[in-house]
C-alpha cells in the first residue's frame, strides 16, 4: 500500500481536493439555506413587533421596517398583571419542575442500574411498559380533574411532567458508565445507598444532569396543554398558554369585526394594535428561553450523546 | 442462603426459606427500594390507573357518577365510533402524517449531519448549528403565531411579496391541499435541528483511520459517504426509525392542535386521531367515545411495537428495543 500511495498521490489528491470542494460548496449552500430558514422567522416576529399597528397593516409583514414604534410593547405593559401572573408560574413551576424531575428520573435510573439490586429487571419492565401502552388522555385527564383536583390549581402545571420513563432510561444508561467499584466501596465503608447516590453518585453525573434539566425546563417552559385542560383562572395560566388564549381572542375579535358587528365597536376595536401586540406578546414570552440557548448549548449537544436511547 | 437453618419444624422448607430471602432481600435493600419509591407511586398514579381507566370506554360516563357509579353499556361507544364512519380516516391521516414526518425528518437530518461533518470552519459549523437548533427550543404555540406573520392572508409576508410581484393573494388557511405539504414542512423545520446533532454525533464516534484509509486509497468524499459514514450511521437510523414506528398511531397533538385547531376549512385533510379524541372531549364532553377511540389508539400503538420488535427481534436482534 505504501509503494501506490506516492505513484497515486497528485492525480488522488486533485481529485479529492476537487470532489471535497464540491462536496463543502452544497454543505455550505444547504446549510446556510436551512439556517436561515430557521432564524429569519424569529428576526420577523422580533422586527415586525416594533412598529406600529398601522404600518403594519398597511405593509404587512417586513424585514425592513418603514416604520419604527413601541406602541405594542407600551400597550402590553400598561395593564401587565397578566403577564406578570403567566411569568410568575411559568418561572416557579419550570425551576421546581425541572429540579425535581432531574432527580427524580437520575435516582431511579441508578436503582435500576444496580447490579446487586435483584429486581432491577423486573421493575426496569414495569417502567417500560408504560411507554408501550396507555389509557389514552380520557381516563387520565378524569383521574387529574375529578380525583385529584387539578382545577384550577398550581400542581396541574407541575405533576404532569415530573417524571419521564425516557428521561429515566437516559440516566440509567449513563450511570452504567460510572464504575461500579465506587459504590461498592463506600458500601464497604458502611455508607447507605442514599448517601452514595446524592454524595458520590450525583456529583459525577454532571453531563447527565444538564441535559435533564434542559429537557425538563423545556418542557415545563413550553407547556400549554396542561393549562388548557385544567386552568381557567387568569391567574394560574402557564406562559405559552396565555399567549395562546392572547392570540386567540384577537382572532376572534377579528373574525367579529370581519362578520361586520356593529360599526361604533368596529373602529373602537380595529384601533388596538393587535397583530404587533401578539408579535410583541410572542418575542416577550420566549425571549428568556431564547437568551438561555447560548449558555447551555454547551452542554445541550454534549448531553445528547448520552445514554443514547437504547433500553 | 445455606446457612439459613431454622430451628423450629418446618411445613414447607423451600418456600420458607424463599420467604426468608424475599424478606431479607428486602431489608438489605430498603434504601434502594425507598429511591424508587417516589417513581413508582408516579407511574402506578399516573400511568397505571389510567389504564384500569379503560373502562370508562365499556360505560356512559358521567362526571358526577364517577367511574365506578357509571353504568355499563357494553361495546356501545365502539358501535358510535365506528357509525361516525371516520375512523378508517382518521387512522389513515394519523398513518400516513407519521410516516411522511420519520422518513422525511430522517432524510432531512442524515444529509444535514454528512454536510455539517464535512464542513471545514468551525465557526460557521457552530453557528449554523445553533441556528437549526433555534425552532426546537419553542413551543408551538409560538410557531403558530410565525405561521401566521408569515403565510397569513391579510398581512403574511407571502402574500405581501406575491402582491408587489403583482399576483395575487392567496387565503393559505382556507385551501387544504396545501396543509400535508406544509405540516411536514414545519414540523421538519422545528425537528431537524436536533436531530441533525445527533446523528453528527454518531459521525463523530467512526474511527477517523477508516477515513484516512479510504482516502489514501483513493476514495473521493462521495464513496466516503456512501461506504463508511451511511454503514456506521445504520444502526442509529435503525433504532430512532424503530422508536418512531411504536408511535406511528400517536399523531403530534402540538402540531396538529395550535396549527390547525378547529379551522374546517383545511381539517378534511389534516384531521388526526388524537384532535378528534381531544374534540370529543373538550367540546362534546363525549367521555365515553374519546375514550373508546383513546383506547383503540393505544390498542393499535402497542400491536404496532410488539409486531415491529417481534420481527426485529428475528432478523436482527441486536437492534430489537427489548
Amino acid at each position: 500500500m505504501n509503494r501506490t500511495v506516492p505513484l497515486a498521490a497528485p492525480g488522488v489528491r486533485r481529485i479529492r481536493q476537487n470532489d471535497r470542494l464540491a462536496f463543502n460548496a452544497i454543505g455550505y449552500v444547504l446549510v446556510t439555506a436551512f439556517g436561515l430558514a430557521c432564524v429569519l422567522p424569529f428576526l420577523l416576529i422580533l422586527i415586525n413587533s416594533f412598529t406600529s399597528e398601522s404600518a403594519l397593516m398597511h405593509n404587512g409583514y417586513q424585514f425592513i421596517l418603514k416604520e419604527v414604534s413601541l406602541q405594542a410593547y407600551s400597550l402590553a405593559f400598561k395593564s401587565p398583571q397578566r403577564i406578570f401572573w403567566a411569568y410568575r408560574n411559568t418561572v416557579c413551576v419550570t425551576i421546581l419542575g425541572a429540579s425535581i424531575a432531574v432527580i427524580l428520573a437520575s435516582m431511579t435510573g441508578y436503582v435500576l442500574q444496580r447490579r446487586d439490586f435483584p429486581w432491577r429487571n423486573g421493575f426496569s419492565l414495569f417502567f417500560f411498559f408504560t411507554t408501550l401502552f396507555s389509557g389514552g388522555l380520557v381516563p387520565w385527564y378524569i383521574l387529574c380533574s375529578k380525583y385529584l383536583s387539578f382545577r384550577n390549581n398550581y400542581h396541574a402545571l407541575l405533576l404532569p411532567m415530573l417524571f419521564s420513563v425516557w428521561n429515566m432510561i437516559i440516566a440509567k444508561n449513563f450511570m452504567k458508565s460510572i464504575p461500579y467499584e465506587i459504590t461498592e466501596s463506600a458500601k464497604v465503608d458502611g455508607a447507605n445507598d442514599i448517601v452514595i447516590f446524592f454524595r458520590l453518585i450525583l456529583p459525577l453525573s454532571t453531563p447527565l444532569l444538564a441535559t435533564l434539566g434542559l429537557f425538563s425546563a423545556l418542557a415545563y417552559w413550553n407547556d400549554w396543554f396542561n393549562s388548557m385542560l385544567f386552568i381557567t383562572k387568569e391567574n394560574k395560566m402557564s406562559l405559552q398558554y396565555f399567549l395562546q388564549e392572547m392570540i386567540n381572542s384577537i382572532q376572534a375579535l377579528k373574525n367579529l369585526v370581519s362578520m361586520g358587528a356593529g360599526a361604533a365597536s368596529l373602529s373602537g376595536m380595529v384601533s388596538l394594535p393587535q397583530e404587533t401586540m401578539k408579535m410583541a406578546m410572542t418575542v416577550i414570552t420566549t425571549g428568556p428561553i431564547i437568551l438561555l440557548y447560548p449558555l447551555v448549548q454547551r452542554y445541550f449537544v454534549k448531553g445528547l450523546t448520552i445514554g443514547a436511547v437504547k433500553g | 442462603m445455606q446457612d439459613v437453618i431454622s430451628p423450629r419444624p418446618i411445613l414447607n422448607p423451600n418456600e420458607r426459606t424463599a420467604w426468608q430471602r424475599f424478606t431479607r432481600n428486602l431489608w438489605q435493600h430498603k434504601y434502594l427500594l425507598l429511591m424508587l419509591l417516589p417513581a413508582l407511586a408516579y407511574v402506578i398514579i399516573f400511568s397505571y390507573l389510567p389504564m384500569a381507566g379503560i373502562v370508562i370506554a365499556f360505560k356512559k360516563f358521567n362526571y358526577n357518577q364517577g367511574i365506578l357509579g357509571s353504568p355499563w353499556v357494553g361495546f356501545k361507544n365502539f358501535r358510535f365510533l365506528m357509525m361516525s364512519n371516520k375512523l378508517a380516516f382518521l387512522t389513515r391521516n394519523t398513518l400516513l402524517y407519521n410516516l411522511a414526518f420519520i422518513t422525511v425528518e430522517m432524510a432531512v437530518e442524515v444529509v444535514f449531519a454528512i454536510l455539517i461533518n464535512e464542513i471545514t470552519s468551525k465557526r460557521f459549523k457552530r453557528v449554523f448549528q445553533s441556528f437549526m437548533f433555534l425552532p426546537y427550543f419553542i413551543s408551538w404555540v409560538v410557531v403558530a403565531a410565525i405561521v401566521q406573520a408569515v403565510l397569513g392572508y391579510e398581512y403574511g409576508m407571502i402574500n405581501g411579496l406575491i402582491e408587489t410581484l403583482g399576483g395575487e393573494r392567496i387565503n393559505i388557511y382556507a385551501n387544504k391541499d396545501i396543509w400535508p405539504v406544509l405540516l411536514v414542512l414545519f414540523r421538519v423545520w422545528k425537528m431537524a435541528g436536533y436531530g441533525s446533532v445527533v446523528y453528527l454525533a454518531t459521525i463523530t464516534g467512526i474511527d477517523p483511520e477508516m477515513y484516512e484509509a479510504a482516502s489514501i486509497d483513493g476514495a473521493n468524499v462521495w464513496q466516503r459517504v456512501r461506504y463508511i459514514t451511511m454503514p456506521g450511521l445504520k444502526p442509529t437510523m435503525l433504532i430512532m426509525f424503530l422508536l418512531a414506528l411504536g408511535q406511528v398511531f400517536r399523531g403530534d397533538f402540538g402540531l396538529f392542535y395550535q396549527l390547525i385547531g378547529n379551522n374546517a376549512a383545511i381539517l378534511p385533510k389534516t384531521d388526526i386521531l388524537d384532535l378528534f379524541i381531544y374534540r370529543a372531549l373538550a367540546s362534546t364532553s363525549d367521555f365515553g367515545m374519546s375514550s373508546a377511540a383513546g383506547l383503540y389508539q393505544s390498542v393499535l400503538c402497542f400491536a404496532t411495537v410488539m409486531i415491529v420488535n417481534g420481527v426485529i427481534r428475528k432478523v436482527q436482534p441486536d437492534y430489537s428495543l427489548f
